[in-house]
């Protein structure tokens, strides 16, 4: 027997837990990129203004939260910083989780035909689609970095550690995304509630005012909601010590961003051996 | 070099389908109505909460789309498997790809697999022809690496040099689909699974395609399983053959033998009983009606160039001037044809009182591949209509191309349902204004 076919002996059977499910998903790490690179290079293929839209929604949304909220209702901002800064610092994680939530669910979905075709590890779909949220996430830090020069404002020690709210982001975005996403493919009355979710998550999370302004009693509760954790970490890390971090409540939401991201794993792999079948 | 490679135990696959029940209540009162919603969404609720599939209608049924199936291939073999539409073909691939998970039993694979389930899966249309080969490239399982050494070789095969940084939406099909056959005939599994694809392109293209199948498995010994309608195609490439029914495996072995088995299968649904719902006629009643291989045995399969064969029972109370019509439908149940014993022939039924078989061959047609269907009816001549049917038989054809060429035309093309033949080769001649003149009127 030849070694090649020695070392790959692969059992088909119901039920079966894949052994090399992690080892394959790396396997196929070109799969993922290239799935990430064909939505990045079609994504604005055939409008005018191309890229900018990632820069123009956040934008306008941002004029629009500090006219309303800061001008109008007159609500505080985080200690001296400016509220224009302070929406966008919220706008920015809270974008990034409703484009990779909406794409992610519908990613699926909308690779039916390569889903019922071929065999990859179907984490790969969402992944990507998260992925391509991420990079207008990215392009939305050139807003940011125009903001703060305009109003000369210089955040203190605390961005070093901006990476790693990133990645809270990116892991809260993930996991309640894969587990709306396998969901979604059986059961597609998800795909009118994300619209919903995103909707109504605009106003619950704190992005167009300060999580400040929520009384103290009712802060640990308000926390329960992940991206109060993740918005409130980036604007601690962004506007420096202008913005208190209520740590109880940071814990809380980082555990359950951990939980979802656990959920959605396991809601995952469990439905998709079907995915195939039901899609 | 006779290790095996695939082995295949008892693998079966059931799907859930659900039903709308017959018996619709006959006055539908709201209350009726909301009685079944009711049930039907205290059954979804209780599917969701459990995780299961939800199914539509009110009546689930279990179908088992392949049932015990158990094979087994050797390297640099290539195994044909044929079998009429829905008899569990694709499910098997789907099985063996990974695609989708058994219900029973198992299946051990000694390699890579890949397969070419559709040509051009995971095309984007948006993208231009080098990007999509690098695209489809790593859906179906290659390395960046590999694709870039292999790149110029499956331009060369597909032949669109010119066109590398089009959009492929503005690819004629032709050029699509050699771009597609030609970047998965360069992956390098060592299974390989073949559906269907050959079904596509010029008749240049698929001589080409089917070469460089028969490449993979000789020159490159890899194990590759072919399955397609073009019984030729399978003959010339495939050295066993596998023949499913019903989601069953009903015949394995040498692949002449497959084929020759395949084709005498005849349907195990036909019955010989009296079709009481066809109803009667004033003076003539239609029974039953069937299609007939050459060899006299009942069949739904009809294969282009032959007679067709009938035996209709038709019972007749001996009434003068009656006739029997035959329309011939196709996919859509439209007419496309009629048969008449009198107005074609001056044939009436007999004139004596009782229950006759009609034994009928219609001159050979050269059908396209689908579904086909014969309305068979009765007549008083040039008076009225006593019994008719719709739909009194069915039949399939399951490839067609008269002189064997590998295009299979099918009715689901929109070109028709008859092959136009050309009595003998085209002519060209060299065309010139002055010498050839043509009289217009």
């Amino acid at each position: 027997m030849e070694p090649s076919a020695s070392t790959y002996e692969l059992v088909i059977e119901p039920g079966r837990a894949e052994r090399h499910y992690w080892r394959d998903l790396w396997r196929y790490r070109e799969l993922f990129q290239v799935l990430a690179w064909r939505d990045i290079s079609v994504r604005y293929k055939q409008t005018v203004i191309g890229a900018a839209w990632a820069l123009i929604r956040p934008f306008l949304t941002m004029v629009v939260f500090t006219v309303v909220f800061g001008q109008l209702a007159k609500l505080p901002s985080d200690g001296t910083a400016p509220y224009a800064l302070m929406v966008f610092a919220g706008l920015l994680p809270w974008s990034f989780f409703a484009t990779a939530l909406g794409d992610a669910s519908n990613s699926l979905v909308g690779n039916a035909n390569l889903i019922s075709k071929v065999y990859f590890p179907r984490l790969i779909v969402p992944i990507a689609a998260v992925m391509v949220a991420f990079v207008d996430f990215l392009i939305g830090f050139a807003i940011l970095v125009g903001l703060m020069l305009w109003y000369q404002f210089l955040p203190g020690w605390q961005i070093l550690l901006l990476p790693a709210f990133a990645a809270i982001a990116f892991a809260v975005s993930l996991g309640v995304g894969l587990w709306i996403t396998a969901l979604n493919v059986n059961y597609r009355d998800f795909r009118y509630v994300i619209p919903f979710i995103v909707q109504l998550g605009l106003y619950v999370s704190p992005v167009g005012f300060s999580s400040a302004i929520v009384p103290d009693q009712w802060r640990l509760l308000y926390s329960l909601n992940p991206m109060v954790g993740v918005i409130d970490g980036f604007r601690w890390s962004l506007l420096g010590g202008e913005s208190r971090l209520y740590w109880p409540g940071f814990y809380l939401s980082l555990a359950v961003a951990g939980f979802f991201l656990w959920l959605g794993i396991r809601q995952f792999r469990k439905m998709e051996k079907g995915f195939a079948d039901l899609i | 070099m006779s290790d095996v490679v695939i082995t295949a135990e008892n693998l079966s696959k059931r799907y859930l389908i659900g039903h709308q029940s017959d018996r619709r209540e006959r006055y539908t009162a709201l209350r009726d109505v909301l009685a079944r919603e009711a049930r039907n969404f205290a059954r979804k609720g209780l599917d969701f909460v459990r995780g299961r599939q939800i199914v539509q209608g009110d009546e689930v049924e279990e179908l088992w789309a392949l049932r015990d199936v158990s094979f087994e291939v050797r390297r640099g073999e290539v195994l044909g498997i044929i079998g009429r539409n829905g008899a569990g073909k694709s499910t098997l691939l789907k099985i063996l790809s990974r695609i989708t998970e058994p219900d029973r039993g198992r299946a051990i694979l000694r390699g890579r697999v890949a397969s070419l389930l559709e040509v051009g899966t995971g095309f984007h249309p948006e993208l231009t022809g080098r990007e999509n080969i690098y695209l489809n490239g790593a859906i179906l399982g290659m390395t960046r690496a590999e694709i870039t050494r292999k790149f110029d070789e499956i331009v060369a095969f597909a032949e669109v040099e010119r066109f590398l940084d089009t959009p492929v939406k503005r690819y004629s099909s032709g050029m699509y689909v050699r771009l597609a056959f030609s970047v998965a005939a360069h992956l390098e599994p060592e299974i390989l699974i073949v559906d269907e694809v050959l079904a596509v392109g010029d008749a240049e293209f698929q001589k080409k395609c089917l070469g460089k199948m028969r490449d993979v498995s000789s020159k490159e010994g890899r194990t590759v399983l072919f399955v397609s309608h073009n019984l030729a195609a399978v003959k010339g490439l495939a050295k066993t053959g596998i023949v499913l029914e019903g989601g069953c495996l009903a015949l394995s072995g040498a692949v002449g033998r497959a084929i020759e088995g395949y084709t005498k299968l005849t349907s195990r649904c036909m019955s010989d009983a009296k079709h009481e719902e066809w109803g009667r006629g004033t003076h003539t009643r239609i029974h039953n009606a069937r299609l007939l291989t050459n060899d006299g045995k009942s069949t739904t399969q009809y294969v282009p160039g032959e007679p067709i064969r009938l035996e209709i029972v038709v019972e007749t109370d001996g009434t003068r001037g009656l006739s029997l019509e035959l329309f011939l439908t196709d996919a859509t149940k439209t007419r496309i044809g009629l048969a008449s014993t009198y107005q074609f022939h001056g044939q009436t039924l007999p004139e004596k009182k009782g229950t006759y078989m009609v034994r009928i061959a219609l001159e050979a047609l050269w059908l396209a591949t689908g579904s086909y269907g014969f309305n068979i009816a009765t007549s008083v001549v040039n008076h009225e209509w006593d019994h008719s049917v719709e739909s009194a038989l069915e039949f399939d054809v399951q490839y067609s191309n008269a002189l064997g060429y590998s295009w299979d035309f099918k009715q689901s093309y929109g070109y028709g349902a008859l092959s136009l033949l050309l009595q003998s080769s085209a002519e060209f001649q060299p065309y010139d204004e002055k010498e050839i003149a043509w009289d217009h009127l």
